[in-house]
């Protein structure tokens, strides 16, 4: 038996060099915990049926003394990423049988490494959510109680990898999706620099705020998955290089905007674990500075809906995905999308068509854009100041499947998440600790940013806050 | 915003509502764009905006792509003699 509860990709790589197990083994073992499990849990949208054969051909690989970080390491990947030949729906009906006519870079790149996968994981349609129950094909339940939401878009990746029915996963973050999740789940979760990770084969959503992220059991893990992932592709016409951003020298300060956490709305309980993780890291002898942060929820969902209806609208039933059939071409296109898409994507296609929209363009979304070239330019200022900004990750715990009804509230809870989207920085959600609520314990997360550029400091600064939390 | 609003969005963006979900979908609407009609506060001194936009070229050479045609072709929800097939647009 493989101690699955205890393994990290770490563990493995190093137990399928020595041939403790085989790729075969572990695999195996996950698919297990997934029969035992994804019916209730509900991460998995498919289960490849050819696993054992991806993972076979890694032992080959082994055998031949071939190594690499993630020879033979199980994933899941979530269903907004293409693998060529395979199913991917962006948990939406309008893609119910839509297979991918080839890889998306990241996949190419994780299969150079020979890392075996599990399956595609349930997001809230085309990644549009902070929940996973906007998914067509049903919400994805926390493992921590299945009551509760797993947190979202990258819900399903985030829950399978909680449960142990992967070592990791991939997941893509428009405003925190994967960092949100993670939190939910007790898990990591990682948010490159804007063009760190190539998004060529990533269904868009928001196109000048998605990216490509880890989900992992800890920070090294999800540093050597963000490590197999990241580089410069001609593919994608927004990545950048290794020199794109120049690192500002180390200060040891970190900024805490005090203002935004101690509004209503934020969970006592989070405020107090908050409270706890800034103390613990003045005791690593960090210097804490109190910062201001505006509230960006309202700047952030403007360019969301502006940029997921234009992104949307290339599902029209033509090429691709889901068709219904009218009386003429028009009526083709008004059944095929009042049908395809769920209702939040229907929303949000209407609200950035409003906001899009002559006579409001520049009030909503022109004004938008100011704001953010205005925040971006204050967050240059700001980590000439600080090293990293820490925040809670969200402001809330996860909440009861079905109980926010109204979708505002939802928005509301990517307070913390969204602003290092707008500026395109790096973001790191790690578990801090739990919050007793019945006799159900959740996991709440802690999130840093860091400069462009700066993935490396988030990573040390991550194992540093899990090495004093598990204790000495 | 009225009904008569969210149905000429709906017509803009193509997509078909029943009766009760252009009700929802107006109420919700509301409620959202109330909450971010706060955009209109904040304070910008005189930022032009910044979309960033330059030029990303690539060489013009003949490149193996993996794509795969007949997986193309072959999720045309109508095809004839492997050509896409449409309604009349005029």
């Amino acid at each position: 038996m493989i101690d699955l509860e205890n393994l990290t990709i770490k563990k493995a790589r190093k137990a399928l060099d020595e041939k403790v197990f085989s790729a075969v083994d572990l695999a195996r073992a996950y698919l297990v915990e997934i029969e035992k499990k994804n019916t209730e849990l509900n991460a998995y949208l498919e289960v490849y049926d050819d696993v054992l054969e991806q993972a076979r051909q890694a032992d080959e690989r082994i055998a031949k003394g071939e190594s690499y970080p993630l020879l033979g390491i199980p994933l899941a990947v979530k269903d907004v990423i293409l693998i060529k030949g395979r199913k991917v729906s962006a948990a939406s009906k309008i893609l119910e049988n839509y297979t991918a006519s080839y890889n998306a870079t990241v996949i190419d790149k994780l299969k150079k490494q020979g890392a075996v996968f599990l399956g595609r994981t349930n997001t809230d349609e085309f990644a549009l959510g902070s929940s996973t129950e906007n998914s067509a094909y049903g919400a994805t339940k926390n493992p921590h109680d299945y009551l509760r939401v797993a947190g979202g878009t990258s819900g399903g990746s985030a829950a399978a990898v909680a449960s142990l029915m992967a070592l990791g996963a991939l997941g893509s973050d428009t405003g925190g999706s994967v960092r949100l999740p993670a939190a939910f789940c007790g898990i990591v979760g990682f948010k490159p620099t804007y063009g760190r990770v190539s998004r060529h084969g990533l269904i868009a959503a928001a196109s000048s705020l998605d990216c490509i992220g880890p989900i992992a059991k800890t920070v090294e893990d999800a540093q050597i998955i963000f490590d197999a992932i990241y580089g410069h592709d001609v593919l994608d016409s927004t990545s950048i290089t290794d020199t794109t951003y120049s690192k500002p020298p180390l200060k040891k300060i970190i900024g805490v905007p005090w203002d935004l956490i101690n509004q209503e709305g934020i969970d006592p309980e989070i405020k107090e674990n908050f409270k706890k993780t800034v103390k613990s890291f003045e005791n690593l002898g960090f210097k804490i500075k109190d910062i201001k942060l505006p509230n960006c929820i309202a700047l952030y969902y403007i360019i969301n809906f502006a940029e997921v209806s234009t992104n949307l609208a290339r599902f029209d039933g033509m090429r691709y995905g889901l068709h219904k059939d009218g009386s003429n071409l028009l009526q083709d296109y008004f059944l095929t999308k009042g049908s395809g898409f769920g209702k939040e994507s229907r929303r949000r296609i209407l609200l950035g068509t409003y906001v899009l929209s002559a006579g409001y363009y520049d009030a909503y979304y022109g004004k938008a854009q100011k704001a953010r070239v205005a925040l971006r330019k204050e967050f240059r200022e700001l980590f000439s100041e600080v090293d990293l900004v820490l925040t809670p990750t969200s402001p809330i715990p996860a909440w009861k499947i079905g109980e926010k009804s109204d979708p505002l509230s939802v928005y509301l809870a990517d307070i913390f998440t969204v602003t290092a989207n707008i500026v395109g920085v790096p973001g790191i959600s790690i578990p801090s600790g739990f919050v007793q609520i019945g006799d159900k314990k959740l996991p709440l997360g802690i999130q840093f940013m860091a400069s462009h550029g700066g993935e490396d400091l988030l990573f040390k600064i991550g194992q540093e806050f899990e090495s004093i939390k598990d204790g000495p | 915003m009225n009904i008569k609003d969210v149905e000429n969005l709906a017509q803009l963006a193509r997509i078909e509502l029943g009766e009760e979900e252009k009700k929802d979908i107006l109420s919700d609407m509301e409620s959202i764009l109330g909450y971010i009609k706060q955009i209109e506060e904040v304070k910008i001194e005189n930022i032009k905006p910044d979309y960033n936009l330059r030029n990303v070229w690539r060489e013009d050479k003949e490149e193996v792509c993996e794509f795969s045609s007949e997986l193309i072709t072959g999720q045309f929800p109508d095809a004839q003699d492997g050509f896409l097939k449409v309604k009349k647009i005029l």
